[in-house]
């Protein structure tokens, strides 16, 4: 009989575990760039000791992280690719859309720089010498926010990436941090955003080769899943958070954070 | 070589320093893998005992399925269990989704088929051995199943812990239905992938090793527990 109340016990345990739960939380479907530059673990807490709302973060690609909206399964989509976060509007799976910061993407390559792009300013041209020189490019070719610049600016360089792809364009179909990791692994060339950079810790034998032409520029939005569509979103705990983070308190949280000194993400929030 | 050893030294310093978040996400790792494995046992040893001892058309077809079922692969697990549980999917009411009972599912999901085989394998020699004793006691049907079962209890104990092990070292399942969040539904197999993406190798490193130690801890102290449950009753 012993063992069955430890059985009771521990089924109990299994099943009580939602109700640890409890606190009032949001679901916030956001990209890697954001969680894993850290900027989440800064801002976060400052909220939740505001509010005592809890906001959970669920990191994937932009595309993703909209699609995860779409479906109902995050209150709030925090994602970096003007575009697309349009056409969620206007689809009617968001409420509204409000500009929050930006930050830019740098190009990455090997120092030896085999497709000499180091030094200039102008990336269609930097792209169009790594296309020529063949070398390795990585692509995140994942559907994330920086997948879709990447694609931008292969277009934007009259290169027509889906049709000249050879060996040298490998799409990893990674986030961030892993394409980062096999870029690093085979000396390759890849546009990655800014914060994560920073944050990145296995750099091998990369470093920014380009970085402060205007196409670079990222913007983040963040928007509400629209009620209509799915009926538990949460309206109020979810604006509340939007609300918060154009905020000039928010907004100076944004500012502050910093790796090394360095800030990541600029503030940009309509007054 | 270096890393390696960066990693040694920094698994015995996570461990040593046993940081309050690195204890929740080895406790909700724990809590979630063995809750899967309560549960898989729960279905898996009575319907691998059945299939044993069956006799009904389509059971050989069955029985190569559930043995390729072992194989499962764990992303595919997660998806499907994402879509149930999505907000547009059957199951959305439920609200489970991105929560550690989403995490068990999916895990007990992935684990079942392997408990079943090995326990339809086990009772099934076991039954070639004893069957006739059985019928001359009596017993028949799912009675002399769940005997055999009760019987051979010690040896099961590998299909359990092969259980917990596949649970406990997978990534692609928990990551899709519990959505690593911070502090909710992070275990260690995500954190190790988060770090891995962060590029931070050398700790990553350091939990996997960790992770091992745990492992290897369980499956001692099933072990004991078994000796000793062996040489009181068995």
């Amino acid at each position: 009989m012993e063992v069955k109340r430890w059985l009771t016990g521990l089924i109990a345990a299994a099943v009580m575990l939602p109700a640890l739960a409890q606190q009032k939380f949001i679901t916030v479907a956001s990209t890697t760039s954001t969680e894993q530059s850290g900027l989440f673990k800064h801002l976060l807490p400052l909220f939740e000791k505001r509010t005592g709302i809890q906001v959970r973060v669920v990191a994937l690609g932009t595309g993703q992280a909209l699609d995860m909206g779409k479906r109902g399964d995050a209150d709030v989509v925090f994602v970096h690719a003007r575009p697309l976060e349009e056409k969620f509007v206007t689809e009617g799976f968001g409420v509204k859309r409000f500009e929050v910061m930006y930050n830019d993407f740098v190009l990455i390559g090997p120092k030896a720089d085999p497709a000499r792009v180091a030094g200039g300013k102008d990336v269609l041209e930097a792209f169009r010498k790594v296309k020529a020189a063949q070398a390795p490019f990585v692509s995140r070719g994942d559907k994330s926010g920086t997948h879709f610049a990447e694609l931008e600016i292969w277009k934007a360089a009259g290169i027509d990436i889906a049709k000249h792809k050879g060996r040298w364009y490998r799409d990893t179909g990674q986030g961030m941090g892993p394409a980062l990791n096999s870029a690093a692994g085979m000396n390759a060339y890849i546009l990655a955003d800014r914060g994560t950079w920073l944050s990145f810790k296995n750099r091998a034998d990369l470093s920014i080769v380009l970085e402060g032409d205007r196409r670079l520029f990222n913007q983040y939005g963040i928007i509400l899943v629209n009620p209509a569509k799915h009926p538990t979103v949460k309206k109020e705990t979810g604006q509340a958070f939007i609300d918060w983070v154009v905020s000039a308190q928010g907004q100076k949280a944004i500012a502050e954070y910093r790796i090394g000194g360095e800030q990541l993400f600029f503030p940009n929030a309509a007054k | 070589m270096d890393a390696i050893a960066q990693a040694l030294h920094g698994a015995l310093g996570l461990i040593v320093a046993a940081d309050r978040a690195l204890l929740g996400i080895v406790a909700l790792s724990l809590q979630v893998s063995l809750a899967a494995v309560l549960a898989a046992t729960l279905l898996g040893l009575p319907l691998g005992a059945a299939i044993a001892i069956g006799r009904f058309p389509g059971r050989r077809a069955l029985v190569i399925l559930l043995n390729a079922l072992m194989g499962l692969p764990p992303v595919v697990v997660g998806l499907f269990v994402y879509l149930m549980l999505s907000r547009a999917g059957p199951l959305g009411a439920s609200g489970l989704l991105f929560t550690p009972p989403a995490m068990v599912i999916a895990q007990a999901i992935l684990i079942l088929p392997i408990i079943a085989a090995l326990c339809r394998q086990a009772v099934e020699d076991a039954w070639i051995e004893y069957e006739e004793q059985l019928r001359s006691l009596g017993a028949r049907g799912i009675g002399a199943a769940l005997t055999l079962v009760w019987d051979i209890r010690f040896s099961l104990l590998t299909a359990v812990l092969a259980g917990l092990g596949r649970a406990s070292a997978e990534v692609g399942a928990v990551m899709i239905v519990g959505g690593n969040i911070d502090g909710v539904t992070r275990v260690m197999t995500t954190t190790i992938a988060l770090e891995t993406s962060k590029g931070d190798l050398p700790l990553a490193l350091s939990l996997g090793i960790v992770l091992i130690v745990l492992v290897i801890a369980l499956n001692a102290i099933a072990h004991l527990v078994k000796d000793a449950a062996q040489r009181r009753y068995g």
